[in-house]
């Protein structure tokens, strides 16, 4: 298999995971659920390191560096924000 | 073990926690530990990915780390609960801006044909993400007016900005070398964002804010192909996944197809007017206080207005004042209230509201006949009788919170003005209906003070 069919092979398992994932979460959870996938999302972050990391400022290098930090604050404001909120939810005592 | 397989083990390993932590967010018990593993899964991806044998300067990178991480923290400590739907909307729209930067910094002379699709991808999904939520944050944030923008020529301005963002990639697949064609898709793929939010009302935000999410995951998930990440693939696909049961969910609570919120308002579906019969009877909150302490069975059904008003708090303050009053009181919350999925539980769960006293349309509706009050604060359409009961109502069809079926339905109101979606509320004129006008919390305020007395 070469890189191409590995990829798409692995897009098609997780697309179906996270169905399965998510389908079943409460609708009080709907919110901080988004929030916290959203975090996630800043996994572009793994990308952007390796080109902002190059040796010349290239175009390449500066793109790179600008979405480490557009990533980054998707990653910690999200991470924070769903931590927060989920700090809130508490069951009834008793 | 060489450092390229500690890094393709660190990412197996984050990808392990991401999946983990989401299924830890399915239940509330679970859900912060969840959260917490996610965000290890994420530490370790970025710590292996600095290992990375091409980084031979890690000065901008720290740059960047600090300046995102600092604005990330501060915003996400500062915002408030009741601004919660337009901060996700803003760090969505870093995610797919971000991602639009790396699909086009991946591109290289040498790129294949694949490559120079994906980067397309990368590009147009980041782009249609970056400037959509940013104009879904101006609507939420009232900062652009929220209602929706419709001008003639719309459908044929948006075909031609369609057929332009195909051409466009299609040139620049064909000549890689020329940056021209690809200065077009990104300024083209911003523009469709612009166009594709623009026309879509505040009360179809909920609907706005999951595609959009979904498509950050999905701009995050392109990007892994153009640079050949496996880690961005599968945790891109999952927010991809998640956004879109979302979207169906919240299209499924409108009973409207996702092509009518996206390409419809409500505008344009109704301009009939329905006769209603009955009339208005408004009473004073000193009123309002001997019904609800003669009441033995309470629902709260809360909408928007509430989290206008900011009245979480007293809300929860009067619900005490009524359970230490022998009152059963739950709350009723509907799919779409508010302006994004869940968005009345994080309020409510903010004024310390146990998750298990809300509960959903489903649970509350069969128990609404048993109810003796049921207070609506800030929610109109939700709770709209006409969706079951008016069948030329642009809502009609559409699963609503049936309040009128308790004895008595009180409704805080500012005025008699109609709901976001501009549709006359028969509920209003309904025999057992009571309004309650003026400004919700202050309203809440009165009656916990005659409770207090």
């Amino acid at each position: 298999m070469n890189g191409a069919e590995f990829l798409l092979f692995i897009l098609m398992l997780s697309v179906f995971l996270g169905f399965e994932l998510i389908n079943k979460v409460p609708a009080t959870l709907h919110t901080p659920l988004m929030s916290g996938a959203n975090a996630i999302s800043g996994i572009t972050v793994v990308g952007a390191v390796a080109l902002a990391g190059a040796g010349d400022p290239t175009t390449s290098k500066i793109l790179g560096a600008a979405a480490v930090g557009l990533a980054m604050i998707n990653v910690v404001g999200g991470y924070m924000v769903t931590d927060r909120m989920l700090g809130f939810f508490k069951k009834k005592e008793g | 073990m060489d450092t390229a397989s500690i890094i393709a083990f660190g990412y197996v390993i984050a990808s392990g926690l991401f999946i983990f932590g989401l299924k830890l967010l399915g239940s509330p018990a679970t859900a912060r530990k969840g959260n917490m593993i996610s965000a290890v899964g994420m530490l370790i991806a970025v710590c292996v990915a600095l290992l990375d044998q091409g980084i031979v300067d890690y000065t901008w990178i720290a740059g960047g780390m600090i300046a995102g991480g600092l604005i990330g923290a501060i915003a996400a400590r500062v915002v408030a609960m009741t601004s919660m739907p337009e901060m996700v909307a803003l760090f969505n729209g870093f995610g797919g801006a971000a991602s639009l930067l790396v699909g086009w910094a991946a591109l290289t002379p040498d790129s294949s044909t694949f490559t120079l699709i994906t980067i397309v991808l990368s590009i147009l999904i980041g782009g249609v993400t970056l400037t959509g939520s940013l104009v879904a944050y101006g609507k939420l944030s009232e900062v652009l007016g929220s209602g929706a923008v419709n001008f003639s020529g719309q459908q044929i301005v948006n075909s031609l900005v369609i057929l332009g963002v195909v051409a466009g990639a299609v040139l620049f697949c064909m000549n890689p070398a020329d940056p021209t064609f690809l200065y077009v898709v990104i300024g083209l793929a911003l523009l469709f964002g612009v166009m594709a939010v623009i026309p879509i009302g505040g009360a179809d935000m909920p609907v706005v804010i999951s595609l959009l999410n979904s498509y950050s995951g999905l701009a995050a998930c392109a990007a892994g192909f153009a640079i050949n990440n496996n880690v961005l693939i599968v945790a891109g696909s999952l927010v991809g996944a998640s956004g879109i049961i979302l979207t169906q969910i919240m299209c499924k609570a409108m009973n409207r197809s996702l092509s009518n919120v996206l390409f419809s308002g409500f505008a344009s579906v109704s301009n009939e007017v329905t006769e209603i019969d009955g009339e208005v009877k408004p009473i004073s909150a000193d009123d309002a206080y001997y019904i609800l302490e003669a009441a033995t069975n309470v629902a709260i059904v809360p909408g928007y207005g509430m989290a206008v008003a900011q009245a979480q708090h007293v809300v929860k303050e009067l619900t005490e004042l009524m359970e230490a009053n022998g009152a059963e009181v739950n709350f009723g919350i509907h799919p779409v209230a508010g302006r994004m999925p869940g968005h009345m539980n994080v309020l409510l769960a903010e004024a310390d509201v146990p998750y298990d006293q809300l509960l959903e349309m489903d649970e509350i509706n069969p128990r609404m006949a048993n109810v003796d009050v049921a207070i609506i604060i800030g929610a109109n359409d939700v709770v709209n009788p006409a969706a079951r009961e008016v069948e030329s109502s642009p809502i009609y069809g559409m699963p609503v919170i049936n309040v009128s079926d308790a004895r008595t339905v009180l409704v805080l109101k500012r005025s008699m003005a109609s709901g976001f979606a501009g549709i006359e509320n028969p509920l209003f004129y309904k025999e057992n209906t009571r309004m309650i006008f003026g400004d919700a919390k202050e309203t809440l305020g009165h009656l916990v003070r005659e409770f207090g007395d």
